[in-house]
């Protein structure tokens, strides 16, 4: 809470804005450039900034922010356009083409500025807080240039949205219906690179990647659909800015762009676990609940199979026999249907342990199990017997002859019902 | 003896041979990591050995144990294996899982040394610009000789990795370029791929002294692409590879020394200008392709159609045979 005590201090509260702000337009923008697969452009557009930043630098002779973004988003789109050039007209590959943009963008930048550093006098001058940036330079000014900035892109977003959609989820559709594909796809590359230059200051060149695919990678977790994932995603980089901006604002010495990218990276932890439908510890318990569900259904069907070789639907099952034809221990699966009511313990005789018997509802439901795979009496072997789990159909005696059994004793509304369907056997 | 020793005290002389072996180290494994599309992984592993780095200094309290390279190494594989990992739950694609994995170390290393490792050499510019500028000053003994610290390393590694790539060439060769024929074989090509990202980490670690973590990158992806450019041969590539590595080292020290700048940013700037020449003349350059286009019996227009720009499969074995 002491965290959000720090909001009253006005620098804070610039800061926790500039973060905010930066977060948003890099979540809506990333969610593009992740469901494209295009990640790791937003690595070297954020890489190739380095000698914008200096140029911009050099050019205006001061540390104003216009012309060192301006800067950056020139070097970060010729960066683009040599991955470009290079996937298009050569045989080099994508990632050896963006790995060529961005390590010589980087490198040409290091030249640039340590001669700012030895020649011009820049060493005061803060460019060093580009590279993992830093919360404390940001100033209300550069806040409303941010802004401005963020807004334009947010706008432009907005006004091409259905073509944006289009474009990133079938680009061969988007093309037969007319629309400029190329000019789409450009326009889009150039906003990343407006997502990566309004984060340098705060985040810094080199992790500013991360904040362009953390938020949308976390967000796409939780969405079915684009709107959904663009709106979290925003707010997820929202919230990676404001926590790591007010952390690092409270703790000295903590640069604020790795503290915004491991709080985004947790956030993608955290929904890659949690997330419903998509998240691992979700599927894992869906995962678990059907095998726990299917293993009921089994053991019903074993029952009433058992219940039909007897002539008796009522038949009682002794528990270590079930283990037998179940193929593993149904102690527990039994008490669970005998607490849903489908199944009855009785004591047959004492020394002989517990047995089984379906109640009138585990009878129907077995039925309705078995009905939708038919049980025709001409089918017998083929069918019926492989109706059951097949890890049991071929083995033992006591399954070929149940269901054998089965086939032959089924009341004759069932063979009638399923006459026209195919047996199951056949296709497993 | 002493006519090499004088020569070794020349600043220059130890920098332009240490910058050399960076990049002969870096551009030989660096032409298989092109071939199997896995460029992007050195970028990731550059990054996340600072962590490997960071750890075993907070644990050993110096900066050149053993424990260092293991750890950086340890780094390396392990941003590999969570990448792998990412990209196996099918929850986010092969280059999200990288720009996903490799910040977040990098951003935690940069933290630790924020607050513990305030004080020492590890500070943050030298991860991104190198210090080979004063790779001199640090020397030992050996073999009755004063060499500079990081060319010994240097030399080490570069031999582990010409004797990786002469020792296992036709393991290699198969599985960067058949994967399923090498499974067939027998040969593991799983295996040769994580020996080969972990010397790229072992590399990384030189490298980082000398020219910084992310100018490593240079050295691995560029002359080896520059070399694809010009040849077909594998093993051309490899050696074309090698003399860019060295000619960028003697011209970059020669330029940096000129504008008096980042030697190690210039060393990796010069690798673009090979390149550049590769890209204009090379075999497979765009003049060559230009005329070949131009002349009478030209083959159908290439890339006529828009090709898509999404990355390929960077993790994964390559699957075709190069053209």
């Amino acid at each position: 809470m002491e965290l959000f005590g720090l909001l009253g201090d006005f620098t804070v509260r610039t800061v926790a804005l500039g973060a905010a702000l930066v977060g948003v337009v890099a979540g809506v923008l990333g969610s593009f450039a992740l469901l494209r697969q295009q990640s790791l452009l937003g690595d070297a557009l954020s890489h190739a900034a380095l000698p914008g930043v200096c140029l911009g630098f050099l050019l205006a002779g001061s540390r104003r922010l216009e012309p060192i973004l301006a800067g950056a988003l020139i070097t970060g789109a010729l960066a683009a356009l040599l991955v470009m050039l290079l996937t298009r007209t050569t045989r080099i590959k994508t990632d050896a083409a963006l790995g060529v943009s961005l390590s010589l963008f980087f490198a040409v930048g290091t030249v640039l500025l340590t001669y700012l550093q030895r020649h011009q006098g820049a060493a005061q001058a803060g460019l060093d807080a580009f590279l993992f940036g830093q919360a404390a330079a940001l100033v209300p000014r550069d806040l409303r240039v941010l802004g401005l900035i963020g807004a334009v892109a947010l706008l432009a977003v907005a006004l091409t949205w259905k073509e944006l959609k289009v474009t990133t989820f079938d680009a061969d559709f988007a093309r037969s219906l007319g629309r400029p594909v190329v000019a789409i796809e450009f326009g889009l590359t150039v906003m990343i690179a407006i997502a990566v230059v309004i984060g340098l200051q705060l985040v810094g060149v080199i992790l500013m990647v991360a904040l362009v695919i953390a938020p949308a990678a976390a967000a796409r977790q939780w969405a079915r659909r684009l709107e959904g994932m663009v709106l979290l995603a925003a707010l997820f980089g929202a919230v990676s800015g404001v926590t790591g901006a007010l952390v690092s604002a409270s703790v000295r010495g903590l640069a604020t762009g790795p503290l915004i990218v491991l709080v985004a990276s947790a956030l993608v932890a955290v929904s890659l676990l949690l997330a419903p439908g998509r998240g691992v510890a979700w599927q894992l318990a869906q995962a678990a609940s059907q095998r726990r569900s299917l293993r009921a259904h089994r053991l019903l069907v074993d029952l009433y199979r058992l219940g039909l070789a007897h002539d008796d639907p009522r038949y009682r099952s002794e528990q270590g026999m079930l283990d037998a034809y179940f193929g593993g221990r149904t102690a527990h699966v039994l008490r669970r249907l005998q607490r849903r009511g489908l199944v009855e313990r009785v004591e047959h005789m004492p020394e002989e342990g517990a047995h089984w018997l379906l109640t009138d509802a585990g009878l129907q439901q077995a039925r309705a199990l078995l009905e939708p795979f038919g049980t025709r009496p001409a089918d017998s072997s083929a069918g019926a017997a492989r109706a059951g789990p097949a890890s049991r159909a071929d083995s033992s005696d006591g399954g070929a002859g149940a269901g054998a059994a089965s086939s032959a004793d089924a009341p004759a509304a069932e063979a009638g019902a399923s006459g026209a369907d195919e047996p199951l056997g056949g296709g497993r | 003896m002493t006519a090499l020793q004088g020569w070794l005290d020349q600043p220059g002389v130890t920098i332009v041979l240490i910058g050399a072996l960076v990049g002969i180290a870096a551009s030989l494994l660096g032409a298989f990591l092109v071939l199997r599309r896995e460029s992007m992984l050195s970028d990731a592993i550059s990054h996340s050995v600072l962590l490997g780095i960071v750890l075993a200094y907070l644990l050993t309290g110096t900066l050149d144990s053993p424990l260092h390279v293991a750890g950086a190494a340890l780094a390396g594989l392990g941003t590999v294996w969570l990448t792998d990992l990412l990209v196996r739950s099918r929850r986010v694609k092969t280059d999200a899982a990288i720009g996903l994995v490799f910040p977040a170390l990098f951003a935690l290393a940069v933290l630790l040394i924020n607050v513990y490792a305030r004080d020492v050499h590890l500070d943050t510019d030298a991860v991104l610009l190198g210090e080979i500028a004063f790779a001199w000053l640090d020397e030992v003994q050996v073999g009755g000789l004063e060499v500079a610290r990081s060319l010994v390393t240097m030399l080490v590694i570069t031999l582990v990795n010409v004797l990786f790539v002469v020792v296992l060439y036709k393991e290699l060769k198969l599985a960067t370029f058949d994967a399923q024929l090498a499974t067939a074989l027998g040969l593991r090509p799983a295996l040769v791929g994580y020996a080969l990202l972990g010397l790229v980490s072992v590399t990384a670690v030189g490298a980082f002294d000398a020219v910084g973590a992310i100018l490593f990158v240079a050295f691995v992806i560029v002359p080896p692409t520059a070399a694809y450019l010009l040849t077909d041969r594998l093993w051309r590539m490899l050696a074309i590879g090698c003399a860019i590595a060295v000619g960028s080292s003697l011209g970059g020290y020669a330029a940096a020394r000129a504008l008096d700048v980042s030697i190690g940013g210039a060393m990796a700037s010069t690798t673009g200008l090979f390149l550049l020449v590769a890209l204009l003349l090379g075999k497979h350059g765009l003049v060559v392709r230009t005329r070949r286009r131009g002349a009478p019996r030209a083959p159908a227009p290439v890339g006529s159609v828009a090709t898509p720009v999404a990355p390929g499969p960077i993790a994964e074995p390559a699957r075709e045979r190069r053209a």
